[in-house]
Protein backbone atom coordinates (compact mmCIF):
# COMPACT_ATOMS: atom_id res chain seq x y z
CA UNK A 1 0.00 0.00 0.00
CA UNK A 2 2.48 2.27 0.93
CA UNK A 3 4.06 1.24 -2.54
CA UNK A 4 1.27 2.14 -4.42
CA UNK A 5 1.34 5.61 -2.60
CA UNK A 6 4.77 6.08 -3.27
CA UNK A 7 4.49 5.11 -7.24
CA UNK A 8 1.47 7.74 -7.35
CA UNK A 9 3.48 10.59 -5.91
CA UNK A 10 6.57 9.98 -8.40
CA UNK A 11 4.17 10.19 -11.28
CA UNK A 12 3.10 13.69 -10.07
CA UNK A 13 5.34 16.29 -10.15
CA UNK A 14 7.06 16.69 -6.73
CA UNK A 15 5.71 19.19 -4.54
CA UNK A 16 6.94 23.31 -5.08
CA UNK A 17 7.12 23.24 -1.42
CA UNK A 18 9.65 20.03 -1.02
CA UNK A 19 12.22 21.54 -3.48
CA UNK A 20 12.23 24.89 -1.77
CA UNK A 21 13.37 23.18 1.62
CA UNK A 22 15.93 21.43 -0.23
CA UNK A 23 17.14 23.85 -1.71
CA UNK A 24 17.55 26.16 1.43
CA UNK A 25 18.98 23.16 2.85
CA UNK A 26 21.83 23.04 0.10
CA UNK A 27 22.25 27.44 0.23
CA UNK A 28 22.89 27.09 3.98
CA UNK A 29 25.85 24.72 3.10
CA UNK A 30 27.27 27.39 0.39
CA UNK A 31 29.91 29.93 1.79
CA UNK A 32 28.84 33.10 1.56
CA UNK A 33 29.69 35.20 -1.76
CA UNK A 34 29.89 38.51 -0.60
CA UNK A 35 30.71 40.79 -3.77
CA UNK A 36 27.19 39.34 -5.53
CA UNK A 37 24.67 41.58 -4.79
CA UNK A 38 21.80 38.41 -4.65
CA UNK A 39 19.23 38.77 -2.11
CA UNK A 40 17.70 35.87 -0.47
CA UNK A 41 15.28 34.88 -2.70
CA UNK A 42 18.09 33.62 -5.58
CA UNK A 43 16.53 31.53 -8.10
CA UNK A 44 16.61 27.75 -8.00
CA UNK A 45 18.90 28.06 -11.07
CA UNK A 46 21.36 30.05 -9.30
CA UNK A 47 21.81 28.06 -6.10
CA UNK A 48 22.51 24.77 -8.49
CA UNK A 49 25.01 26.94 -10.47
CA UNK A 50 26.67 27.87 -7.29
CA UNK A 51 26.63 23.97 -5.74
CA UNK A 52 28.30 23.12 -8.91
CA UNK A 53 31.02 25.58 -8.48
CA UNK A 54 31.28 25.13 -4.68
CA UNK A 55 31.57 21.01 -5.42
CA UNK A 56 34.58 21.81 -8.12
CA UNK A 57 35.98 23.89 -5.78
CA UNK A 58 36.06 21.40 -3.44
CA UNK A 59 37.05 18.33 -5.86
CA UNK A 60 40.23 21.10 -6.74
CA UNK A 61 40.71 21.13 -3.01
CA UNK A 62 41.17 17.55 -2.58
CA UNK A 63 43.33 17.40 -6.06
CA UNK A 64 45.66 19.84 -4.31
CA UNK A 65 45.56 18.11 -0.78
CA UNK A 66 46.58 14.81 -2.11
CA UNK A 67 49.68 16.81 -4.80
CA UNK A 68 50.66 17.95 -0.98
CA UNK A 69 50.50 15.02 0.97
CA UNK A 70 52.45 12.84 -1.78
CA UNK A 71 55.50 14.94 -1.40
CA UNK A 72 55.20 15.11 2.44
CA UNK A 73 54.63 11.39 2.65
CA UNK A 74 58.25 10.54 3.82
CA UNK A 75 57.27 12.16 6.82
CA UNK A 76 54.33 10.56 8.02
CA UNK A 77 53.61 7.28 10.06
CA UNK A 78 50.65 7.21 11.28
CA UNK A 79 51.85 4.16 13.99
CA UNK A 80 53.92 6.52 16.12
CA UNK A 81 52.68 8.83 18.35
CA UNK A 82 51.97 11.83 16.49
CA UNK A 83 49.32 9.30 15.32
CA UNK A 84 47.45 9.64 18.88
CA UNK A 85 48.42 13.13 18.64
CA UNK A 86 46.62 13.83 15.37
CA UNK A 87 44.11 12.17 16.34
CA UNK A 88 43.53 14.09 19.31
CA UNK A 89 43.91 17.48 17.27
CA UNK A 90 41.81 15.99 14.48
CA UNK A 91 38.89 13.96 16.63
CA UNK B 1 41.05 12.81 28.12
CA UNK B 2 37.63 14.67 29.32
CA UNK B 3 38.28 17.02 26.61
CA UNK B 4 35.11 18.82 26.16
CA UNK B 5 36.41 19.54 22.52
CA UNK B 6 36.28 15.89 21.40
CA UNK B 7 33.78 15.07 18.96
CA UNK B 8 32.25 11.73 19.31
CA UNK B 9 34.65 9.00 18.32
CA UNK B 10 32.29 7.15 15.78
CA UNK B 11 31.38 10.37 14.14
CA UNK B 12 32.10 10.61 10.20
CA UNK B 13 35.41 12.49 10.96
CA UNK B 14 37.27 10.15 12.86
CA UNK B 15 36.28 7.27 11.18
CA UNK B 16 37.79 8.74 7.47
CA UNK B 17 40.75 10.10 9.46
CA UNK B 18 41.61 6.63 11.05
CA UNK B 19 40.80 5.48 7.61
CA UNK B 20 42.94 7.60 5.46
CA UNK B 21 45.69 7.65 8.61
CA UNK B 22 45.89 3.97 7.87
CA UNK B 23 45.99 3.77 4.20
CA UNK B 24 48.55 6.67 3.99
CA UNK B 25 50.87 4.71 5.94
CA UNK B 26 49.76 1.83 3.65
CA UNK B 27 50.85 3.80 0.59
CA UNK B 28 54.67 4.95 2.39
CA UNK B 29 55.08 1.29 2.99
CA UNK B 30 54.25 0.20 -0.80
CA UNK B 31 57.57 2.17 -2.37
CA UNK B 32 60.78 3.64 -1.69
CA UNK B 33 60.24 7.60 -0.57
CA UNK B 34 63.96 8.06 -1.59
CA UNK B 35 62.62 7.95 -5.57
CA UNK B 36 61.37 10.98 -6.10
CA UNK B 37 61.01 10.87 -10.12
CA UNK B 38 57.83 12.68 -11.27
CA UNK B 39 56.32 9.31 -12.35
CA UNK B 40 56.36 7.77 -8.42
CA UNK B 41 54.99 11.15 -7.07
CA UNK B 42 52.13 11.15 -9.77
CA UNK B 43 51.33 7.66 -8.61
CA UNK B 44 51.36 8.52 -5.09
CA UNK B 45 48.87 11.09 -5.70
CA UNK B 46 47.06 9.17 -7.31
CA UNK B 47 46.78 6.67 -4.96
CA UNK B 48 46.47 9.44 -1.63
CA UNK B 49 43.36 10.72 -3.76
CA UNK B 50 42.09 7.25 -4.42
CA UNK B 51 42.58 6.50 -0.45
CA UNK B 52 41.00 9.43 0.42
CA UNK B 53 37.35 9.00 -1.59
CA UNK B 54 37.77 5.32 -0.20
CA UNK B 55 37.96 6.15 3.11
CA UNK B 56 34.83 8.40 3.16
CA UNK B 57 33.28 6.20 0.96
CA UNK B 58 33.58 3.44 3.10
CA UNK B 59 33.00 5.60 6.20
CA UNK B 60 29.42 6.25 4.72
CA UNK B 61 29.04 2.93 3.84
CA UNK B 62 25.62 2.08 1.81
CA UNK B 63 23.75 4.52 3.91
CA UNK B 64 23.44 7.20 1.03
CA UNK B 65 22.98 6.81 -3.17
CA UNK B 66 26.18 8.74 -3.60
CA UNK B 67 28.56 6.29 -1.25
CA UNK B 68 26.43 3.09 -2.88
CA UNK B 69 27.72 4.97 -6.46
CA UNK B 70 31.22 5.48 -5.50
CA UNK B 71 31.39 2.02 -3.53
CA UNK B 72 30.52 0.42 -6.70
CA UNK B 73 32.90 2.52 -8.69
CA UNK B 74 36.11 1.85 -6.88
CA UNK B 75 35.23 -1.74 -6.15
CA UNK B 76 35.24 -2.10 -10.01
CA UNK B 77 37.93 -0.42 -10.94
CA UNK B 78 39.88 -2.58 -8.53
CA UNK B 79 38.21 -5.56 -10.06
CA UNK B 80 39.36 -4.47 -13.69
CA UNK B 81 42.94 -3.74 -12.85
CA UNK B 82 43.41 -7.23 -11.42
CA UNK B 83 41.34 -9.29 -14.51
CA UNK B 84 41.66 -7.00 -17.67
CA UNK B 85 38.81 -9.20 -19.00
CA UNK B 86 36.48 -8.39 -16.01
CA UNK B 87 36.17 -4.93 -18.25
CA UNK B 88 33.08 -6.38 -19.89
CA UNK B 89 31.18 -8.57 -17.23
CA UNK B 90 31.20 -4.59 -15.04
CA UNK B 91 30.06 -2.73 -17.95
CA UNK B 92 27.04 -5.21 -18.11
CA UNK B 93 26.16 -4.91 -14.29
CA UNK B 94 26.35 -0.94 -14.58
CA UNK B 95 23.90 -1.06 -16.79
CA UNK B 96 21.90 -3.23 -14.88
CA UNK B 97 22.27 -1.38 -11.16
CA UNK B 98 21.50 2.19 -13.51
CA UNK B 99 18.54 0.45 -15.23
CA UNK B 100 16.96 -0.50 -12.02
CA UNK B 101 17.67 2.77 -10.27
CA UNK B 102 15.86 4.41 -12.29
CA UNK B 103 13.18 2.73 -12.82
CA UNK B 104 12.89 3.14 -9.13
CA UNK B 105 13.16 6.84 -9.91
CA UNK B 106 10.70 7.47 -12.63
CA UNK B 107 10.71 11.31 -12.51
CA UNK B 108 14.71 11.57 -13.72
CA UNK B 109 13.40 13.87 -16.66
CA UNK B 110 10.02 15.10 -16.39
CA UNK B 111 10.21 18.14 -13.84
CA UNK B 112 10.92 20.60 -16.89
CA UNK B 113 9.05 23.88 -16.23
CA UNK B 114 10.89 24.40 -13.34
CA UNK B 115 13.33 25.88 -15.45
CA UNK B 116 16.54 24.75 -13.93
CA UNK B 117 16.75 21.04 -15.77
CA UNK B 118 20.35 22.65 -16.97
CA UNK B 119 21.89 23.28 -13.69
CA UNK B 120 20.58 19.96 -12.50
CA UNK B 121 22.10 18.26 -15.19
CA UNK B 122 25.50 19.43 -14.56
CA UNK B 123 25.04 18.63 -10.91
CA UNK B 124 24.28 15.27 -11.43
CA UNK B 125 27.55 14.83 -13.79
CA UNK B 126 29.25 16.48 -10.23
CA UNK B 127 27.53 13.93 -8.24
CA UNK B 128 28.60 10.47 -7.68
CA UNK B 129 25.36 8.49 -9.12
CA UNK B 130 23.93 11.15 -9.83
CA UNK B 131 22.53 10.72 -13.11
CA UNK B 132 19.71 8.01 -11.96
CA UNK B 133 18.59 10.34 -8.84
CA UNK B 134 15.41 12.81 -9.78
CA UNK B 135 15.56 16.08 -8.53
CA UNK B 136 14.89 15.62 -4.59
CA UNK B 137 17.04 12.56 -3.91
CA UNK B 138 19.99 15.06 -5.98
CA UNK B 139 19.18 17.82 -3.42
CA UNK B 140 19.31 15.70 -0.98
CA UNK B 141 22.52 13.76 -1.80
CA UNK B 142 24.12 16.82 -2.70
CA UNK B 143 23.77 18.40 0.64
CA UNK B 144 25.41 15.37 2.57
CA UNK B 145 27.89 14.98 -0.29
CA UNK B 146 28.68 18.18 0.27
CA UNK B 147 28.80 17.88 3.81
CA UNK B 148 31.31 15.32 3.25
CA UNK B 149 33.35 16.37 1.06
CA UNK B 150 34.11 19.71 3.19
CA UNK B 151 34.97 16.84 6.40
CA UNK B 152 37.82 15.32 3.74
CA UNK B 153 39.03 18.91 3.25
CA UNK B 154 39.34 19.88 6.43
CA UNK B 155 41.40 16.62 7.86
CA UNK B 156 43.05 16.06 4.93
CA UNK B 157 44.29 19.85 5.31
CA UNK B 158 45.00 19.31 8.96
CA UNK B 159 47.22 16.32 8.27
CA UNK B 160 49.21 18.29 5.77
CA UNK B 161 49.91 21.21 7.78
CA UNK B 162 50.67 18.89 11.13
CA UNK B 163 53.38 17.19 8.68
CA UNK B 164 54.51 20.43 7.21
CA UNK B 165 56.51 21.65 10.04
Amino acid sequence: MSSRRWRESSRTNISEEQITQLLSTLRQLLPEIPHSHSHKASSAAKVLKQTCTYIKTLHREVDDLSDRLSQLLATIDADSAEAAIIRSLLI
Amino acid sequence: MNNPHHLNPTSLKSRFTTRFLRALTKIRAQKPISSSSPTEIFRRYRRIKVAADKSMAYSVRSRRIWSRAMLWKLRSRSYRRQDPCSGRRSGKTSQAIMKKSSNENTTTRREDGVGFVEEADELRQLVPGGETMNLCNLLDETAHYIKCLTTQVQVMKKIADFYSF
